[in-house]
């Protein structure tokens, strides 16, 4: 068996071979009858676009107008002192903007964007035109912020994703690429880069830190970085990476030559920069591509936050903040969902909410929920005080990670076979809330 | 403006607490969970710095209850006693369970008197120890089922039945027992009593022995013809279907928080002790590494970490809006059923991370894991809260969903 688990190959029989004879040819077959040629080819053609596109992407050119004379920085947010779980008014409001967003225009375009695997046309400016991006932004950067808020961005990340966590995702992103700046850009890298998240057409843009690798540890990227005499040189692969194909401006974690992971700003349009559609089980709408940096050389000035260890484990933490925000969202849509599901379905003469079994995992639900949800929320407002946060994070994406996909599974084993067909939400959100804990990066609050 | 950190003005409390837990209750813990049944004498000083706390009005480690002062204007966000009471809670819990439930004077009794005595009755029972009396023999959650009755005759009651699992009931001044005025009426008629110490015909049958808690004693009580003046019927005598039961029932939004609490006392204490053992066997707990790559051990204990802060915060949220007046019954539920469950589950897998130390009495972690389980049990069971929440959140009746 040794042999056979060196090389599968040997380990098959006649039998074997002929069934994977058959399968090839059986799928070939089914793609022409069942109509899903035409998928798949747009999905052909997507990786050629993508390829092409980040290979010459210049539509954009990122030019410093007007430099400061040192860095713009929001302040860390007051404490009040007293334990509180009420949002302020301006919070309240946003939530409210925002959810409604997220209802009209997030939730009824989902299933399509997530089979086409691309955001309806002209969702990502109606975003941009909510501020989603401005609030990170101070005003001397042409934004409207005026101290971090962690917390609000976690709220409008979990409105965003009761709407549709891939929507959410395709949204948020260049806003993970903006807050970096103005955490640690310095005058230059602000001045070049940050106008233009704060004006009209916001950029796309990725914060790119996740691999492919099993047990991929962020602290410890496979893709290089050199010095060179001019600046630096960039080797290697990206995952999961959000609009890819779309993206003029990248946020990429290297090894620095061996001393750990520093960031580097990369525009899509530099020479040796290429995306492939990269489609997962979930977060499709957010069109996720790999991204391929062969030789990238980059001028000094690419280098982010100064290659600092603490920068790099606030942009993890900061990130992974996020991920359990969209995971409460979306656990609240289950949530919101499976209730009156379980109330209206009836078997044996009755609605099965009346059943403890069914009854039961409606509370697990909504328990679990409320822990993540208040766990998060403990580590984001400690994040904008300027609290240590490492451990709150830790356990925040925990608690997201295993009772986020917990409830993803519960809201499709309520609805039964319904559950597991594309003609309710359910399925989807079980794919999208398998990320959570898989990935790192893309979002950052 | 959102922010789960507790005041700075309970932090004092929150330090008393600890010191009195770490400094009385751990030094007597093993001894009294052997002596099952010895009164711990050690409390009794204890006890009457607990009273200082409780009557500052800042909360104490138990019993304040909750007193919805309604001339209080709204001034915003209010971070009061229920709040400090659970803090103060957590830490005498991380020292020992059971002798917080054998504090005098800190009885869930007291909580209800707190919780429904009208001015006059919170007077008169001030500094009594007051145990708590409603199970019977034949039945245990469903509390609508009471059968001990009470009966009115002239200026008295007469009560009839008997109680068990009576927390601090042989060592307590007097007792709240649960009776019905009249079995018929259902729930509504269900009423509750103080009755005090060497009332004749109350007699304590006998003491449990138990799987943990066993500093605490739970006692089988005994009423034949017991009289009590009518004064002391807590809340309303009348029997009102609509509202009747809800009286004594909210007691329980009051008394889960403190249950809840007192699991993550316990949660923390094993947590802590773990995470020393494995730091000595080299196993370092790494927040920003993902779990997956660090250590099975290390992974296990970020698991039951988050699941620990999850009943913190939950515990926190329902006693922050029992001082904000807002209704929390269904987030008193939440963290009772979350903390009752992951305090087990936690001191249940801490006790397998020690292995064999944490199995031996050597360690406090296997006591620990026997005193956690009563936590999911009383004051309403795990499936208990479970069936609050569903109800709640669906919609339903007790009579649509059983």
């Amino acid at each position: 068996m040794t042999v056979a688990r060196e090389n599968p190959q040997q380990g098959r029989d006649a039998m074997g071979l002929g069934l994977a004879a058959l399968n090839r040819l059986a799928g070939s077959k089914l793609i022409d009858r069942a109509g899903l040629r035409k998928p798949v080819e747009g999905l052909v053609s997507s990786a050629t676009r993508a390829g092409f596109q980040a290979a010459g992407t210049a539509n954009r050119t990122f030019k410093a107008t007007t430099r400061l004379g040192k860095p713009a920085r929001l302040e860390k947010a007051p404490d009040s002192g007293l334990f509180d779980l009420e949002p302020t008014d301006e919070q309240q409001m946003i939530v409210e903007t925002v959810d409604e967003f997220a209802a009209e225009q997030l939730r009824p375009t989902a299933a399509q964007a997530d089979d086409k695997l691309a955001p309806p046309d002209g969702l990502l400016d109606r975003a941009a035109e909510l501020g989603v991006t401005q609030i990170g932004i101070p005003d001397e950067l042409g934004g409207v912020g005026s101290e971090r808020s962690v917390v609000t961005n976690a709220l409008v990340a979990e409105s965003l994703a009761h709407g549709d966590m891939g929507l959410a995702v395709a949204v948020l992103a260049p806003s993970a690429v903006s807050n970096a700046l103005v955490q640690w850009g310095d005058a230059d890298q602000q001045a070049t880069y940050v106008p233009a998240f704060a004006g009209e057409h916001v950029p796309a843009a990725a914060l790119a830190l996740q691999e492919r690798t099993p047990l991929f540890d962020p602290f410890a990227p496979k893709t290089r970085a050199k010095r060179t005499p001019n600046g630096y040189r960039l080797d290697g692969v990206k995952s999961l990476v959000p609009r890819g194909a779309d993206a003029e401006l990248f946020i990429v974690s290297a090894d620095l030559e061996g001393r750990g992971p520093a960031l580097f700003i990369v525009e899509g349009a530099t020479a040796g920069v290429s995306v492939e559609a990269e489609p997962a089980m979930g977060l499709r709408s957010a069109a996720t591509t790999k991204l391929v940096l062969s030789d990238v050389t980059l001028p000094a000035g690419a280098l982010l936050g100064g290659g600092s260890r603490e920068v790099f484990a606030d942009v993890v933490r900061l990130s992974r903040i996020g991920w359990a925000a969209l995971a409460c969202g979306t656990g609240k849509a289950v949530l919101d969902y499976v209730i009156p599901y379980v109330n209206e379905r009836e078997a044996f003469g009755e609605p099965i909410s009346h059943r403890q079994g069914v009854a039961f995992q409606v509370s697990d639900i909504a328990i679990e929920l409320e822990s993540m949800r208040l766990t998060m929320l403990r580590a984001a407002s400690r994040a904008e005080q300027g609290r240590p946060y490492a451990r709150e994070v830790a356990l925040a994406r925990k608690l997201a990670t295993d009772k986020g996909m917990q409830i993803g599974s519960a809201g499709v084993q309520l609805l039964g076979g319904h559950g597991y067909t594309k003609e309710h939400p359910v399925e989807r959100w079980y794919r999208d809330l398998r990320a959570i804990g898989a990935v790192d990066g893309i979002v950052l609050l | 403006m959102i922010n789960l950190e507790i005041p700075k003005k309970a932090k004092a409390l929150v330090n008393q607490a600890h010191q009195a837990a770490a400094e009385v209750f751990r030094p007597n813990s093993r001894k009294y969970d052997r002596a099952e049944h010895a009164y711990p004498t050690e409390l009794d000083m204890l006890a009457s710095l607990l009273d200082g706390l409780n009557s500052s009005g800042e909360g104490g480690a138990g019993a304040s209850g909750v007193r919805k002062d309604d001339n209080n204007e709204d001034k915003g966000n209010r971070n009061g006693g229920n709040l400090s009471t659970v803090l103060g809670a957590i830490e005498m819990c991380w020292g020992d369970v059971a002798l917080l439930l054998s504090m005098p004077r800190q009885g869930l009794g007291n909580a209800a008197i707190a919780s429904v005595a009208n001015d006059e009755q919170l007077e008169r029972f001030k500094g009594k120890w007051a145990a708590m009396a409603i199970t019977e023999p034949s039945f245990g959650s469903d509390s609508a089922a009471v059968s001990a009755t009470a009966e009115l005759d002239g200026d008295e009651y007469i009560i009839n039945g008997e109680k068990i699992f009576v927390t601090a009931g042989e060592r307590a001044d007097c007792v709240v027992v649960w009776a019905t005025l009249d079995k018929s009426k259902g729930r509504a008629a269900i009423k509750s009593f103080v009755v005090e110490k060497g009332t004749p015909g109350f007699e304590v049958v006998r003491l449990e022995h138990k799987l943990g808690i066993r500093a605490s004693d739970t006692a089988v009580l005994r009423f034949e013809n017991c009289r009590v003046p009518k004064e002391n019927l807590l809340g309303s005598p009348e029997v009102d279907t609509k509202t009747g039961f809800a009286g004594v029932m909210q007691t329980f939004d009051n008394t889960r928080p403190m249950v809840a609490a007192m699991a993550v006392g316990v949660a923390r204490a094993a947590l802590e002790e773990t995470r020393r053992v494995l730091e000595d066997a080299g196993v370092d707990i790494d927040y920003d590494k993902p779990a997956n790559a660090q250590s099975a051990a290390a992974a296990t204990f970020l698991q039951l970490e988050a699941d620990y802060e999850a009943a913190y915060l939950l515990t926190l949220e329902s006693a922050w809006m029992a001082d904000n007046r807002k209704p929390n019954s269904l987030q008193a539920s939440m963290a009772k059923a979350k903390a009752g469950r992951s305090g087990v589950d936690i001191t249940l897998r801490c006790v397998e991370l020690a292995g064999a130390y944490g199995y031996t009495e050597e360690s406090l972690l296997e006591k620990w894991s026997r005193d956690a389980k009563i936590l999911d049990i009383f004051e309403g069971t795990q499936q208990i809260q479970q069936l609050i929440i569903a109800r709640r959140l669906l919609g339903k009746s007790s009579a649509e969903l059983k």
